[in-house]
């Protein structure tokens, strides 16, 4: 039943030869076809300029009051591209092999190939479009290295890069708002997708400021709405970030592929307490030049600058001397957890490490003192001119720091813990972006296809502009021409009118339910279930806990909840009910998955799997493959299973030391 | 950092829609911990108020770390609020202290209609921008990015400029309403940079024109827009703006 269509011929040629016997839409037959994209992140925004480039009708929603703000736009680090500027070895081959192993062997060989081919053509596409990438003192592109990586083939802006790369692919899509081939729909939100004899053909969408419901056709619907970390509430992602759009789409036929596997980022700053509404996000370049320790004494209450040298566990480096602070994410996480379970953590809460950069400070305040001729600096000349090199790399992300916890980073180790970031998991997508719903397709993080159980640190930004820009413009093309005979549906059309009455009817039953409890207290709740029991570690018992206490709150939020307000208006607290009681269904289903697989893999740690020293224990035997689900009914879904076949990279036990 | 609690009185605009008129109400919070963002702070309000059977306070948020520029509360007397260089959502309770009122108003600008409470409708920045900010390169037609070396002053010059965040702080600290920190630091970030130079001239003529038909204001360079952008973006940039137009103005061939 899953065809993930996956070119024949060998991996290097397939992207290739895909390209080269797709079908294409003639000029004037792309003015006829209309495009329905749901998000303007970088897969959203990229997708939509480029489409209206090629001439296409397209229609953009989000639900921000800009497309500009898009939570791409909080991406620190950087973006990757097998480039090999810096002559260290990097190829298109060391890329994919890079995140297929760091993915843990369970992402598609084929796609992640063709990642890893076009990350180059981003680079160019994007200073092209004016993005200030950094750069060296020969005008040339800079580079930085991440984490799981032995290769510096990272590009950044600061620590701004998803920023400029935003705005690079938001400008690309005003040009053509302005052209007239993109029309934007700003503060609407995607409440359901139209499906007429099997084929995704609109959406319905509430427009946020009026609260009225809006139907809009389209040949093809493209949905780049992001990922679903908020399911846990407290993470790094945007307020107004949910799994609405790809749940629906879920609901109306599209498989949700490996909902389990989440990122728990290792450097974020720590919860302060109850009142906490997010989770700041401190970018892994740090751990390029910071160095991360916790105290050998279990419970010390010392400072941390009066605790000397020798008494300090550098515990990345000790254990990881291969890649050190630089092992993958997940790696990072459940060492920082370890570490912290074992009585050694820091801070009030004792649920924090330090990342510390006096080591870094001094490092480059000696070589910028030798670049300025000063061969004998005292310590202070050292620390100053330190100081500006790492201003000059980070000073964005330690300005947050400091603001966010009233303490310079520049004077005291960081105090960091690892919170929800990213989801590799998401719907279900064939080689061509798309789901199992004909014509309705998933880019960036909305869906689940190159990341296997673990991302790569600097490799979001990149998926989401490869789909964008470089992906969908070809296979979006190869469906739509057998669409060209296809009219315009007119949004009467029973379809149309049934899917906007089930919108409306949610809508009410919601805002009639006039309990007592908001509906940040029953999301408060969800996160804490799902942080507690499908977090960073999980068990079978925890999972199958989960599972009921999901469904008696989802009960008791369909009993008492309390949304003020009117329809039709403008009504923000209607807005997160929407998507809370999304989440509510969506956390039942992940912790199903976790406990489905019964090995850890990336980011999916399940305690009864684990090697002697505490790493990840695959089980490939057994789970070598793509959890896709498939609704059902109510708490019903059917697993189908794609398999995963490494042709050309042998899966091994991962090792970082 | 030491924390404590605070009782704080707060006079917030309240305004049902665009239509109507707005006014003051006056709320009061308790327990404030220091180390909450202002925005934390309103959802402690806004929660209590459902609680309570009244209707939250609508305000525009989502990053909440200070890129996103939707966050636009104007706090006592100050676009962002009291700290320099920070955003609203970025903004702690330890800049305030137990017992004080605080006044938070919308971005106050003819050219930013209010939608609700706190929300104002920047449409308008899109539409500079569509006038001509970007540079007009389809996907798929570029060279390899190191065959442009840049210098790396103006790189990291028109990086700053290109750090605007377009949230709106700029036009509610001016007395004139001018839009121009913002059209500048566009124009100068794609200026500086030598892909930028073939459309330097429609760029700067039409983005200027665009933010005069929305309503926006002259610049007097009275220098307010520069000491609340929470981004740091120089007022600098406005005279390269300036320099760009007049250049433009004087030798287009249009």
């Amino acid at each position: 039943m899953l065809n993930s269509k996956i070119p024949a011929g060998p991996l290097e040629q397939k992207w290739t030869n895909y390209k080269g016997h797709c079908k294409l839409v003639n000029p004037a037959n792309k003015r006829k076809l209309e495009i329905i994209v749901v998000g303007t992140g970088l897969a959203g925004a990229s997708a939509a300029a480029s489409l209206g480039e090629m001439g296409y009708k397209v229609k953009t929603f989000c639900f921000q009051d800009s497309p500009r703000r898009a939570h791409s736009i909080a991406a620190q680090g950087g973006i990757n591209a097998a480039k090999n500027y810096q002559n260290d070895g990097d190829s298109v081959y060391r890329l994919f092999y890079d995140t297929i192993k760091g993915g843990d062997y369970r992402s598609r060989e084929a796609n992640v190939h063709r990642l890893s081919e076009v990350s180059a053509n981003i680079i160019d596409q994007c200073v092209a479009q004016g993005v200030p990438f950094a750069r060296e003192y020969g005008g040339l592109l800079s580079n930085r290295s991440f984490g799981g990586v032995q290769v510096q083939r990272t590009f950044y802006a600061a620590g701004q890069t998803g920023q400029q790369l935003l705005i690079g692919a938001y400008q690309a899509l005003e040009r053509q708002i302005a052209l007239g081939t993109v029309e934007m729909f700003s503060r609407h939100e995607m409440l359901d997708v139209v499906v007429i004899d099997g084929k995704a053909r609109g959406i319905i969408v509430r427009d946020l400021v009026t609260g009225k419901l809006e139907r809009h056709f389209g040949h093809a619907v493209l949905l780049c709405s992001g990922g679903y970390g908020n399911v846990f509430y407290l993470s790094t992602n945007a307020m107004g970030s949910n799994v609405t759009a790809a749940w629906k789409a879920h609901k109306k036929g599209a498989f949700f592929g490996n909902p389990c596997y989440t990122q728990i980022h290792p450097t974020c700053i720590p919860v302060t307490g109850d009142h906490q509404s997010k989770l700041t996000l401190m970018s892994e370049s740090l751990r390029n030049d910071g160095r991360i320790w916790v105290p050998k004494k279990q419970n010390d209450n010392r400072k941390a600058n009066e605790i000397p040298e020798d008494e300090r566990d550098y515990y990345l480096e000790r254990r990881y001397p291969a890649f050190g602070n630089l092992v993958p994410r997940d790696v990072a996480s459940r060492a920082a957890k370890e570490r912290c379970d074992a009585g050694y953590g820091v801070g009030s809460s004792r649920q924090a490490v330090f990342l510390d950069y006096k080591e870094a400070i001094q490092r480059y305040g000696k070589i910028e003192c030798s670049k300025h001729g000063n061969h004998n600096p005292s310590a202070e000349e050292i620390r100053h001119h330190g100081m500006e090199v790492v201003k000059e790399k980070y000073g964005n992300l330690f300005d947050m720091y400091e603001k966010i916890t009233g303490e310079n980073p520049y004077n005291v180790p960081m105090r960091i813990y690892p919170a929800v970031h990213y989801t590799m998991g998401g719907l279900w997508v064939d080689y061509e972006l798309m789901t199992s719903v004909q014509g309705l397709y998933a880019l960036g993080e909305a869906n689940f296809s190159d990341h296997g159980a673990n991302r790569l640190g600097a490799s979001a930004l990149m998926q989401g502009l490869a789909d964008g820009y470089f992906v969908i413009p070809y296979t979006v093309g190869n469906y739509l021409a057998d669409e060209i005979r296809t009219p315009e549906i007119p949004t009467s059309h029973p379809a149309f009118e049934e899917a906007e009455k089930a919108v409306a009817e949610r809508i009410s039953n919601l805002m009639n339910i006039k309990g007592s409890q908001t509906v940040e207290s029953f999301h408060k709740r969800l996160g804490k279930i799902m942080w507690d029991k499908c977090g960073m570690a999980r068990n079978a018992e925890g999972l199958k806990q989960a599972i009921e206490e999901i469904k008696s709150l989802r009960e008791e939020f369909w009993k008492n909840l309390r949304i003020p307000g009117d329809i039709n208006e403008m009504n923000p607290e209607l807005d997160k009910a929407n998507r809370v009681a999304d989440f509510l269904e969506l956390g039942e289903l992940m912790c199903k998955d976790a406990l489905l697989r019964e090995e850890s893999c990336g980011g999916h740690f399940r305690e009864e799997y684990q090697t002697p020293e505490g790493e990840a224990l695959r089980n490939d035997d057994r789970f070598m493959f793509v959890a896709a689900w498939e609704f059902k009914n109510g708490n019903n879904w059917d697993l189908h299973k794609e398999e995963l076949k490494y042709d050309e990279v042998k899966p091994t036990q991962r090792s970082y030391k | 950092m030491e924390h404590y609690t605070m009782n704080l009185k707060l006079k917030v605009w309240k305004q049902k829609n665009t239509s109507s008129k707005g006014s003051f109400e006056t709320f009061e919070v308790k327990d404030i911990s220091s180390e909450m963002s202002f925005l934390e702070m309103f959802d402690v309000l806004n929660e209590k108020l459902i609680n309570e059977g009244k209707e939250p306070i609508a305000f525009d948020h989502d990053c909440r770390e200070g890129i996103c520029g939707m966050c636009s509360m104007y706090i006592n007397g100050r676009p962002h609020g009291p700290w320099h260089g920070t955003t609203t959502c970025q903004l702690h309770m330890r800049a305030f202290k137990d017992g004080d009122t605080i006044v938070v108003e919308p971005w106050r600008a003819n050219a930013f209609p209010v939608i609700k409470d706190l929300m104002v409708d920047r449409g308008a920045f899109d539409r500079i921008i569509q006038a001509g900010g970007y540079i007009s390169v389809n996907t798929g037609n570029a060279v390899d990015g190191n065959a442009i070396p840049i210098e790396k002053e103006k790189a990291d010059s028109s990086f700053a400029a290109a750090a605007c965040i377009g949230c709106g702080a700029c036009v509610a600290a001016c007395k004139n309403s001018s839009a121009m920190l913002f059209v500048s630091a566009k124009i100068s970030h794609l200026a500086l940079l030598p892909q930028g130079d073939p459309e330097r001239k429609t760029r700067a003529l039409n983005m200027l024109a665009q933010m005069d038909t929305e309503g926006f204001g002259s610049c007097t360079n009275t220098g307010a827009c520069e000491a609340v952008c929470p981004k740091e973006i120089s007022i600098s940039y406005i005279a390269r703006a300036n320099a760009e137009f007049t250049l433009a103005a004087l030798t287009s061939d249009k």
